[in-house]
């Protein structure tokens, strides 16, 4: 069998921030377990720009953010094992894993951060009526044909779901000489970054239609149409707005999952709402030794804010494997979501928690002036206005150390959001 | 004369506000974070500008396209134009990141360059 001190699964964006925290902080034997045949996640294919200011102060394509990790990666002693897919993480933290040279493989380690990313939702989690022509297909699938693979799946395109990635895809599309039709909407507001909708729609006259949705699609092999219509406020279609748009493609670009069958298969508590593993202030899930950071934990617009989670992640894990913190159960504070905060993460925090906490969380509905208030029982950790705060934008809130310290232990810490 | 619009310099999308006289002089900028959100408000109200992140084909590498990027963001109006010449491109591997692709592409005084390894 083996033997490491960390085990990455999957080597994204989150996955070689973690290594690299882990081995900076002196972890010795580290090793990256990555299905697909390079480094880099889905940062291969987002090949716009808007990635690293944050991060790194310069505004970076996905591939060049990426390659910036994997560079560092490569100066270091960690092992990468690529083509190489994790099947299952079994009592004791060992983790069972395939490719082609080793064969099956069975990998001891003291901890284990997850780090798969998500996937998008496909055209099942739908339900739109119509036949299975060819021609419909997620935004990221459209994004690796055209970008990756070289090819243009279509050429008169409609897209459903206002997320970043179908936007990003409605500009691609029409820079490389496609016509997309327009961008249609379910929710009275865009899923997507606001700079997105000004660059990638705006500037190139491309409408966004808001409460509308696709109710049927046309074509037996290729698809020739949809039809879409205006929903009312509970999201149902309104009789009599039905409109035929000719299109060769439909792309869906409504939303992201994480992919967390590993998780769930581990036994690892998961919270119903961000689909990711309920973690606290180390990111350390229900079982010890086992850490989540990235997509995998909650869906991020920013690879920036992935690359900080994951440093968490790196950070927690060598604690744990330096510290023993395994003969140690941590107390927790549970963090609650009220009002218009639809999760928080962490959803624990540690009540000896050495160092500040940042709370991240997205909110239910679009508020304009509305405030955020973190309390803990009468006391108040943090009240402030924002001017704008929508689903698609992820927040955060920081809890100082002192702050920790004189919690009530036993009351929950509530972050809310009202208009 | 006030003019509001969305800084897209980086995700955070601040609301800007311009301050301009007649003429279109930037006279003041508000609601930017940070300096590149003014730099931002006086090129959108002046000669807006964007960044061009496209692939071009590419032979004999282990993938067949290369992420290239504007060396700096690019007069909005000409992104189709240089898209057409970028798109009669072919290269063949090897290719360095950060490689010059295509110097001075339409007279923008910007170049295209390699934004991965192939
Ligand atoms: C199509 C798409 C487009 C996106 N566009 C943007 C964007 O433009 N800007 C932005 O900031 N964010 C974007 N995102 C979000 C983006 O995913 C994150 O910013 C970032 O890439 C997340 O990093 P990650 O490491 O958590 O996940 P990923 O980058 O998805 O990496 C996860 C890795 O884990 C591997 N993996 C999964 N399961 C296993 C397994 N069982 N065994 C071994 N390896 C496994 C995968 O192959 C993958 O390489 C996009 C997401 C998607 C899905
Ligand atoms: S003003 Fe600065 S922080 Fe705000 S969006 Fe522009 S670049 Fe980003």
């Amino acid at each position: 069998m083996l033997k490491y001190d960390l085990v990455v699964i999957g080597g994204g964006p989150a996955g070689l921030a973690a290594a690299l925290k882990a081995k900076e902080l002196g972890v010795d034997k580290i090793l990256i377990l990555e299905r697909s045949t390079t480094l880099g996640g889905i940062l291969r294919q987002c090949i716009h720009t808007g990635f690293g200011l944050h991060h790194f102060g310069e505004e970076l394509s996905g591939p060049e953010y990426a390659y910036r990790f994997i560079k560092d990666v490569e100066k270091t002693d960690i092992e990468i094992k690529v083509d190489t897919m994790v099947t299952d993480i079994l009592t004791g933290n060992t983790v069972i894993a395939t490719n082609n040279v080793d064969g099956l493989m069975e990998i001891q380690a003291t901890a284990i951060i997850l780090a798969m990313g998500c996937r998008e939702r496909p055209r099942g989690a739908l339900e739109i009526p119509g036949s299975r022509a060819s021609g419909i297909m997620t935004a990221g699938t459209a994004q690796k044909y055209v970008n990756i693979e070289g090819y243009m799946p279509g050429k008169k395109i409609v897209i459903l779901g206002s997320g970043d990635i179908g936007l990003i895809m409605a500009r691609r599309m029409t820079l490389e000489g496609a016509k997309v039709e327009m961008v249609c909407e379910l929710m009275p507001y865009s899923g997507g970054l606001t700079r997105n909708i000004v660059q990638c729609l705006d500037d190139l006259n491309i409408p966004l239609k808001l409460s509308c949705t696709v109710i049927q699609t046309h074509g037996i092999e290729r698809l020739e149409g949809v039809t879409i219509a205006n929903v009312d406020e509970n999201r149902k279609p309104i009789p009599g707005t039905e409109q035929y748009i000719e299109c060769d493609t439909l792309m869906l670009s409504v939303g992201l999952i994480p992919e967390n069958e590993l998780t769930r298969n581990a036994g690892i508590m998961i919270d119903p709402i961000t689909g990711g593993a309920i973690v606290d202030e180390n990111r350390q899930t229900s079982r010890p030794g086992i850490f989540a950071c990235g997509n995998v934990l909650q869906v991020h617009d920013l690879v920036d804010y992935v690359t900080q989670e994951s440093y968490t992640a790196g950070e927690g894990a060598a604690k744990y494997i330096q510290t023993k913190a395994k003969n140690r159960r941590p107390k927790y504070i549970p963090v609650c979501p009220e009002g218009g905060a639809r999760y928080v993460v962490p959803q624990n925090i540690s009540s000896d928690a050495d160092s500040d906490v940042k709370l991240y969380f997205r909110v239910r509905d679009v508020y304009k002036n509305g405030r955020i208030t973190v309390t803990n029982g009468d006391t108040v950790l943090y009240s402030k206005k924002k001017p704008k705060l929508t689903p698609g934008e992820m927040e955060y809130v920081t809890v100082k150390v002192e702050d920790i310290k004189k919690l009530d232990k036993k009351l929950p810490i509530i972050v809310k959001v009202e208009g | 004369m006030k003019k509001d619009m969305i800084c897209i310099s980086c995700p955070l999308g601040c609301p800007l506000s311009v301050e301009m006289d007649e003429s279109g002089k930037v006279l003041s900028v508000s609601g930017n974070s940070c300096k590149r959100g003014e730099q931002y408000a006086i090129d959108e109200c002046t000669n807006p500008v964007r960044m061009l992140t496209t692939t071009i084909r590419v032979h004999g590498g282990a993938l067949p396209m290369i992420p290239v990027k504007t060396s700096a963001p690019i007069p909005k109006g000409k992104m189709m134009e240089c898209m057409q010449v970028i798109n009669r491109m072919a290269l063949d591997a090897p290719i360095r990141m950060g490689e010059v692709i295509i110097c001075n592409i339409c007279d923008t005084g910007v170049d295209i360059i390699a934004t991965n390894e192939l």
